[in-house]
């Protein structure tokens, strides 16, 4: 299946390659280099290539290619998402998944790529199991291995992967118990020149962080799972005990996880929570232009929006911006010609204002479109969905866990036509 | 690690961005010869005693591997170090063995024997890890040793080893393909291997090796689906695949009976003139097809089902390549009423990294030229942001324009008018190329889009207004008599518009249509003329061209113009246009020399040219896997396994069957063969012979649970290899079976108590009486509702096999049909005898109890059966409630009195059967009364109210209640777990009557069957908060066990649990010096299925206790109250 892998950095410079079988030479990353040239945008470079003799499959993530090599067929899913499971391990493990951060840890990478696959073939992905065969590295351990000599590789078979829970580890202790859940919903809009939601929904994860001794099984029900239209599950969760009786039942893997996606029924209307009144207007004449920016709450619950951001991808043919914000503070970038206005917390009673003129590029030909807005922006305490979590139970261990659930609302894919 | 960073620190610095590759360049000075010393270092270090020294060296030889530099000449400096203790310097040679074994055999050979030790090491990663490294190193000498250790590892106890053996053996292969049929002989041995940890691994293996060789699968096929979900994902993911592959060549298509029906529609949906001579083809095809499926009717293969069944969960994985298999096994495999359940999921998938998006949306795109219905409700979710990459935009652009239909088009065509303003170009060309292809798709759109395009044409994008022409211009070329105005606009817009391409164009329009617009055309010349010299190359050879083929139609105005035309273009700098003037004037004015060409110049330049087909790219693509590389590609890819197509005739599918334990085997598989081999025959006149054979199968399975326990097993082990309780796998079964064995006569002791309990006071014929009704009557019911099912889903569907209900109904229709043969009647008598033997037993051996039968009791006995009978896995919902005679003494409650009903009084009970037509459902049995003088019509129900996730199944319309009459329906609610009411009007031909239903929390639940160690287990489980105690004085009446038996019964829907001790429930032995029996009673809530368990534990002088351990504590602590009043009164 999977080839090869090569690491190239955003200039393309090739800065790791593992083999899984025959050594491919790096010549092969050419066809994807001449492509990446040009391809404007490191977003616009095909997934998948075809050479004479091999097929590329490369994803983007922070500013790293993972470029793997096939030679015969395979489903480009397969592949493309376990370059995306490689890319978490290293983010779960270094904290980040950049260049220098894989340099420095180039041993610990490359033990982990030699655990993952096998002969191309996914062989242990789960977290759990390669934290046990592969200890992340720490300052504290570093230390300890340098004096004792003991190493970062266990020489026990992980149980997990012999078990039927292979996502969690075994003999797990905690003195504090503890195991919490962030509700996270994201509402996903684009809205039309005149605020009209020309579509919306919402989008939601739960993300859990378990911290329990031994063998917890855990029940989380909802008060009203009705909402939910489209889920999706980590393998722990029993999808028949979901289908019969809408509880999420499951032994939690140890440490951080997603436990679900859902998506909120499209029949629920989705409140935007805020309004954005905007006037962007490039003049024929006198290469200028103006703008003018106000964002106002709109259906809030109550609750405060904050880290409220705007970003307006300009024209190319815009030079500068003269802007005043009435709250917060803009960049524009000149070579990227993206502006953004950081509000920060919305201001019920003064909605936050940007207004200014635009410089553009004289004897340029007027922009012909507007840009769109581009608003991010947060409400704590608050599933925008009306999802609550009705009970957490734990089943099979003696002592009471520190239990905790957190809402969090954010604005996904959300913008605004102008 | 230290030393690593620092060498890249080294290397971060020389690497700038403009030589980025001398950093790697093993040959580039100052660096090389660093290199060279640090080698010598390194293998001083790997040649120490420390391990800690020898550690950092790997750990640096490591990092230059990882970096791609040639570490080759240390090879004998590390090869020394394979058998260290230490297991991280040992793991990091294995890598470097891996590495460079392949360029230095000879040297590799010395680390082999380390390997064979390591293989029979005790510990099993030690094993593995050496097998793994032994089978990665690609040195072919040693290819026997690598065989025989696969052999040995393929037996190996740890799962974790065989899976090891299994990913080698694919890497052996391709070390040497001649060892295939060894290999083969490994693979067949361990696909038949039962745990998950293997199965991913192995058809990985399979499908490398010998995915040609399909009849391995058979013996494994039930056994795979029902793995499936324990898999890990990527597992599943090539085991789906390669299910997808083995169904196409076993089954039959699911689809084979509407290819006909669907296919008037399919037409026009794509107004496909272009491919008209296709469609015939096809049509013809259809039509044979669809002949032959008249002939036979089409019924899902149980296996077939069985793979679909088990695969649809997966939908929900949050890995995107598990949900495509899935996606793609559907839109392949599964009937087309089913394939809709795979939209969400795929569109679910667009929510991630935009390389999964690129794949899916290229999957989408597909799929919505051949199943266009399925996505039309996530229209929406395809609308295109500012920004999407613009490889996505174009992707969903196809998709938008694949969805487009009469209904949703102006949507659509409002979007793109969005689209249309983006900065991104290349996008905006392909949204002009999208609206096009809509508007030769939709017939009433055209004109509008054919406007709209126009006005595209005065925009300042080149590009833009160069595709809006060119679109225009292929829309044109489709209805030119119809648009003369548009080629007239179009010359007047010749004056503003400066794009040379846009010009071109619009000027070959006018030529090639001149004669639509006599008048115009030789004006447009006459214009062009003026100002040719000023023009752009394309544009003055489109010039040239629009005198010449004026000329040839209209010579008499322009000939001189064309001359002059022709004159100066003599004289053009241009050759080619120079040469041009020269070949058309020859070709096109009639001199003596010119030659025969002249003669045909009119139909040389006018000839007919063909509109341009504007087609999805995404047509055709289908005949590929949907999912896989070649799909993506449209080019077949290495490998690539061809899609079969459906056979025929579907091949035996007996091939599935795997042995089963001696004693099960004779009744189960035998039945099976027989029932496959009737099958068609008897699905068709299914009709007619329903009722009396229903009844059949229904004293089968009485049989089955009320005769010997022996029975009982064999009975389930033939139901569920119907696949009808597809969830127990083969395997299971087998070991369940056993250990049903043992547990035979546990149950045989506790099911006496049961019945006997249950049946103290009923008499013999009673008894008897009641299993006819139950047998015959409830089983015509239940035929009914097999074909309300079919109408129903017919109906849902326009399609008779889809429904899992269906599938359900065709098993039984099978087990009829098997019944139903000649010697079915003496099976039938043979079951009734064995039955009342069975009662016969019953009642000898327990002498009637002395208190009296009381009927709720009765009702609860017959529904503790049904029970029973459904833990045979008898297909659930067996008895249908609309026979059960009405009992006076299950509680009726008042829905409507006759004063306020005018007449009509009504009264409503919970009849404690199952609903049949949903389980999830209380059965409420109402019964109508009409006390008036005239008659009432029609009476039904409407407008319910409920609270949300309430459902209900309204009874049928009662057409006529003559005065005096009374009459009875059922209905079905789901409550929901919860005891709110349901609301609903109760009309009559004249009036409305606002009536609710509110259920006792007793009513909620099924009872169900537990021994006593799965009651305490269960207890155990559901502690703490979901335990309610509560002391009680028995009510002075209520001593003895059996009115305590009997009041709980009454007050909630429950079910005795045996108890451990036989003579506390047997009457025979007047109730023995109590020590203080418990009583325990088991239940589930009827929707979600929630244990209810209650205890009874009674004390001295009539002192008990209560217990309710209920997961909803809300109907724990309402049955509490219930039962309490009902003990304490």
């Amino acid at each position: 299946m999977i080839h090869s892998l090569f690491l190239i950095n955003h200039t393309g410079d090739i800065f790791l390659e593992k083999h899984w079988k025959s050594v491919i030479s790096r010549g092969v990353c050419d066809y994807f280099l001449e492509v990446k040239e040009k391809a404007v945008e490191p977003e616009n470079v095909p997934p998948v290539l075809q050479t004479p003799h091999h097929y590329l499959i490369s994803i983007y993530r922070d500013k790293l290619f993972f470029l793997s090599v096939i030679q015969t067929e395979v489903p480009p899913l397969f592949v493309i998402e376990f370059l995306h499971r490689v890319a978490d391990t290293f983010q779960d493990y270094f904290g980040e998944c950049s260049e220098s951060i894989i340099k420095d840890n180039v041993v610990t990478v490359y033990e982990l790529l030699e655990e993952m696959l096998d002969n191309g073939f996914p062989l242990a992905t789960e977290s759990n199991i390669l934290k046990e065969m592969i200890k992340p590295p720490t300052i504290l351990r570093s230390v300890v291995n340098t004096l004792t000599g003991s190493s970062n590789v266990g020489d026990k078979l992980p149980t997990g992967q012999l078990s039927n829970i292979p996502w969690r580890r075994a003999a797990v202790k905690y003195t504090n118990n503890e195991a919490y859940f962030d509700v996270i919903e994201e509402i996903d809009a684009i809205l039309d020149k005149s605020g009209m939601t020309v579509f919306a929904e919402i989008q939601g994860v739960i993300e859990a962080c378990t911290r329990l001794s031994g063998m917890p099984d855990l029940t989380l029900s909802f008060m009203n799972p009705r909402l939910l239209d489209d889920v999706s599950f980590h393998p722990c969760v029993r999808f028949k005990r979901w289908e019969s009786e809408r509880v999420l039942s499951f032994i939690p893997p140890d440490g951080n996880f997603t436990l679900m996606t859902y998506h909120v029924s499209s029949q629920n209307l989705v409140a935007i929570p805020v309004y954005v009144k905007q006037n962007i207007s490039f003049f024929e004449t006198g290469s200028c232009g103006r703008l003018d920016i106000t964002i106002g709450p709109k259906q809030t619950m109550g609750k405060m929006v904050e880290g409220l951001m705007v970003t307006v991808h300009m024209p190319k043919a815009v030079l500068s911006v003269n802007l005043t914000a009435s709250q917060g503070n803009y960049t524009y970038d000149l070579a990227t010609k993206v502006l953004v206005w950081d509000i920060g917390k919305l201001n019920p009673q003064k909605p936050p204002n940007l207004r200014g003129t635009l410089s553009v590029q004289s004897g340029a030909p007027r922009p012909e479109e507007n840009p769109a807005l581009d608003i991010k922006l947060k409400i704590q305490q608050l599933a925008i969905s009306g999802l609550k979590v009705n009970r957490l139970d734990m089943y099979g261990e003696k002592y009471k866990p520190f239990k905790g659930v957190k809402y969090m609302t954010k604005a996904g894919k959300f913008q605004v036509r102008t | 690690m230290s030393a690593s960073s620092a060498f890249n620190d080294e290397k971060g610095g020389s690497s700038s961005v403009g030589e980025p590759e001398y950093g790697h360049d093993p040959a580039s000075g100052g660096i090389f010869s660093s290199d060279y010393k640090r080698h010598d270092d390194l293998k001083e270090m790997l040649d120490s005693n420390k391990d800690s020294l020898k550690l950092e060296a790997m750990k640096r030889i490591v990092a230059m591997v990882a970096r791609g530099k040639n570490a080759s000449d240390l090879f004998p400096a590390v090869v020394k170090n394979v058998a260290c203790k230490n297991i991280e310097v040992k793991k990091l040679v294995y890598v470097y063995l891996v590495r460079y074994a392949e360029e230095q055999q000879d040297l590799a050979l010395l680390s082999i024997s380390t390997f064979q030790r390591g293989l029979k090491d005790p510990n099993q990663l030690i094993r593995a890890s050496a097998l793994r490294v032994l089978s990665s190193i690609r040195v072919t000498i040693i290819v026997p040793i690598m065989m025989l250790a696969i052999k040995e590892a393929a037996s190996d106890m740890s799962p974790y080893v065989r899976k090891t053996a299994a990913h080698a053996i694919p890497k052996l292969y391709s070390l040497d393909p001649e060892q295939k049929d060894q290999l083969i002989e490994v693979i067949e041995k361990l696909l038949a291997d039962k745990t998950t940890l293997v199965a991913g691994s192995v058809v990985m293996a399979f499908e490398e090796v010998c995915p040609e060789r399909i009849d391995l699968i058979h013996k494994n096929y039930r056994k795979l689906c029902n793995l499936l979900i324990d898999v890990e994902e990527w597992g599943q993911v090539v085991i789906i695949n390669m299910l997808t592959r083995y169904a196409r060549t076993q089954f039959l298509n699911p689809n084979i009976n509407e290819s006909l029906l669907e296919e008037g529609g399919e037409k026009t949906f794509y107004g496909s003139e272009e491919d008209e001579d296709e469609d015939d083809e096809d049509k013809d095809k259809k039509a044979e097809v669809a002949t032959m499926a008249k002939r036979k009717p089409y019924v899902m293969d149980p296996d077939h089902r069985l793979l679909l069944r088990n695969t649809k969960p997966l939908l929900q994985s949050r890995n995107a390549a598990v949900v495509m298999a899935v996606a793609q096994l559907y839109f392949h495999l599964a009937p087309k009423a089913e394939v809709g359940v795979i939209a969400k999921a795929l569109v679910r998938l667009l929510r991630s990294h935009s390389e999964v998006q690129y794949v899916v949306l290229q999957n989408v795109a597909t799929m919505t030229i051949k199943r266009r219905g399925m996505f039309e409700p996530y229209l929406k979710s395809f609308y295109i942001r500012s920004t999407d990459p613009t490889q996505i935009k174009v992707l969903k652009l196809e998709v938008l324009t694949n969805l487009a239909n009469e209904t949703n088009i102006s949507t659509i065509l409002r979007e793109f008018q969005t689209y249309i303003k983006s900065m991104d170009k290349d996008f905006v060309a392909a949204t002009i190329q999208a609206i096009g292809r809509c508007a030769t798709n939709i017939g009433e759109v055209r004109d509008t889009c054919l406007n709209g395009l126009v006005q595209l044409l005065s925009n300042r994008d080149e590009l833009v207004v160069a595709e809006s022409v060119v679109v225009i211009k292929k829309l044109l070329q489709m209805q030119p008599e119809k648009h003369s105005d548009i080629i007239k606009h179009m010359a007047k817009l010749i004056d503003n518009i400066q794009v040379p391409m846009a010009r071109a164009s619009i000027l070959w329009l006018i030529g090639e249509y001149c004669e639509h617009v006599p008048k115009i055309s030789p004006d447009v010349l006459r214009k062009m003329a003026k100002s040719f010299t000023n023009e752009e190359d394309i544009v003055k050879l489109q010039i040239i061209n629009l005198a010449a083929k004026l000329y040839l139609t209209n010579s008499k105005q322009t000939k001189l113009l064309t001359q002059y035309v022709l004159n100066l273009a003599k004289y053009d700098q241009n050759y080619d246009i120079r040469d041009r003037a020269r070949f058309i004037r020859q070709l096109i004015v009639p001199t003596e020399k010119s030659g025969a060409l002249s003669k045909y110049a009119k139909k040389l330049f006018l000839a007919l040219k063909p509109a341009p087909v504007l087609e999805s790219p995404f047509k055709d693509r289908d005949h590929f896997q949907l999912g896989s590389l070649s799909h993506l590609l449209n080019a077949k890819a290495g490998g690539y396994q061809e899609l079969p197509d459906w056979p025929e005739a579907a091949p035996d599918p007996s091939v599935r069957n795997v042995e089963v334990p001696e004693w099960t085997k004779c009744s189960s598989r035998e039945k099976r063969k027989e029932k496959k081999v009737e099958k068609p025959f008897y699905s068709d006149s299914e009709g007619e012979s329903g009722p009396t054979e229903s009844a059949d199968s229904e004293s089968d399975s009485a049989n089955g649970s009320e005769s010997v326990s022996g029975s009982e097993v064999s009975g389930s082990g033939s139901e569920s290899e119907e696949s009808e309780e597809g969830s127990e796998s083969e395997e299971e079964e087998e070991e369940e079976d056993e250990e049903k064995d043992k547990k035979k006569k546990k149950k045989e002791l506790k099911k006496k108590p049961v019945q006997e309990s249950e049946s103290e006071q009923s008499s013999e014929e009673e008894e008897e009486e009641r299993k006819h009704e139950r047998k015959s009557k409830p089983r015509k019911s239940d035929s009914e509702t097999e074909s309300g099912d079919e109408e129903e889903s017919e109906s849902e569907s326009s399609q008779s096999e889809s429904d899992e209900s269906e599938s359900e109904a065709e098993v039984k229709k099978k087990k009829k049909a098997a019944q139903s043969k000649p010697p079915a009647k003496p099976v039938k008598t043979d079951g009734k005898k064995e039955k009342k033997e069975m009662s016969l037993l019953d009642l000898d051996d327990f002498e009637p109890a002395p208190s009296p039968q009381v009927t709720p009791v009765n009702s609860f006995l017959s529904s503790s059966l049904v029970t029973d009978l459904e833990g045979l896995s008898l297909s659930d919902s067996v008895l249908s409630p609309a026979t059960i005679a009405p009992s006076s003494a299950l509680k009726s409650y008042e829905l409507l009195h006759r004063i306020t009903g005018e007449g009509l009084s009504v009264e409503y009970c919970f009849s404690r059967q199952p609903f049949s037509p949903d389980a999830n459902m209380v059965a409420v049995q109402i019964q109508f009364t009409n006390n008036a003088t005239s008659d009432t019509k029609n009476l039904h129900m409407e407008d319910v109210k409920l609270q949300s996730g309430m459902r209900v199944k309204e009874f049928p319309e009662i057409e006529l209640l003559p005065a005096g009459e009374t009459t009875t329906a059922v209905m079905g609610i789901d409550f929901c777990d919860s005891t709110q009411a349901a609301n609903f009007q109760l009309c009559t031909h004249t009036r409305k009557f606002f009536v609710s239903i509110q259920p006792p929390v007793g009513e909620l639940m099924r009872p169900i069957f537990l021994t006593e160690n799965e009651f305490k287990k269960e207890q155990g489980q559901l502690m703490g908060m979901n335990e309610i105690t509560e002391r009680l004085t028995l009510d002075v009446k209520c001593r003895n066990e059996h009115t305590i038996v009997q009041r709980v019964t009454t007050a909630a829907n429950l079910s005795r649990v045996p108890c451990g001790s036989d003579k506390e429930c047997s009457p025979p032995v007047p109730p023995p010096p109590p020590d203080h029996p418990v009583h325990r009673f088991a239940g589930r809530t009827v929707t979600s299925s929630s244990l209810v368990l209650v205890t009874v534990a009674t004390k001295e002088e009539g002192a008990a206790q209560l217990t309710v351990n209920c997961e909803k504590m809300v109907i724990g602590t309402m049955l509490v109250k219930d039962i309490l009043q009902a003990l304490t009164q």
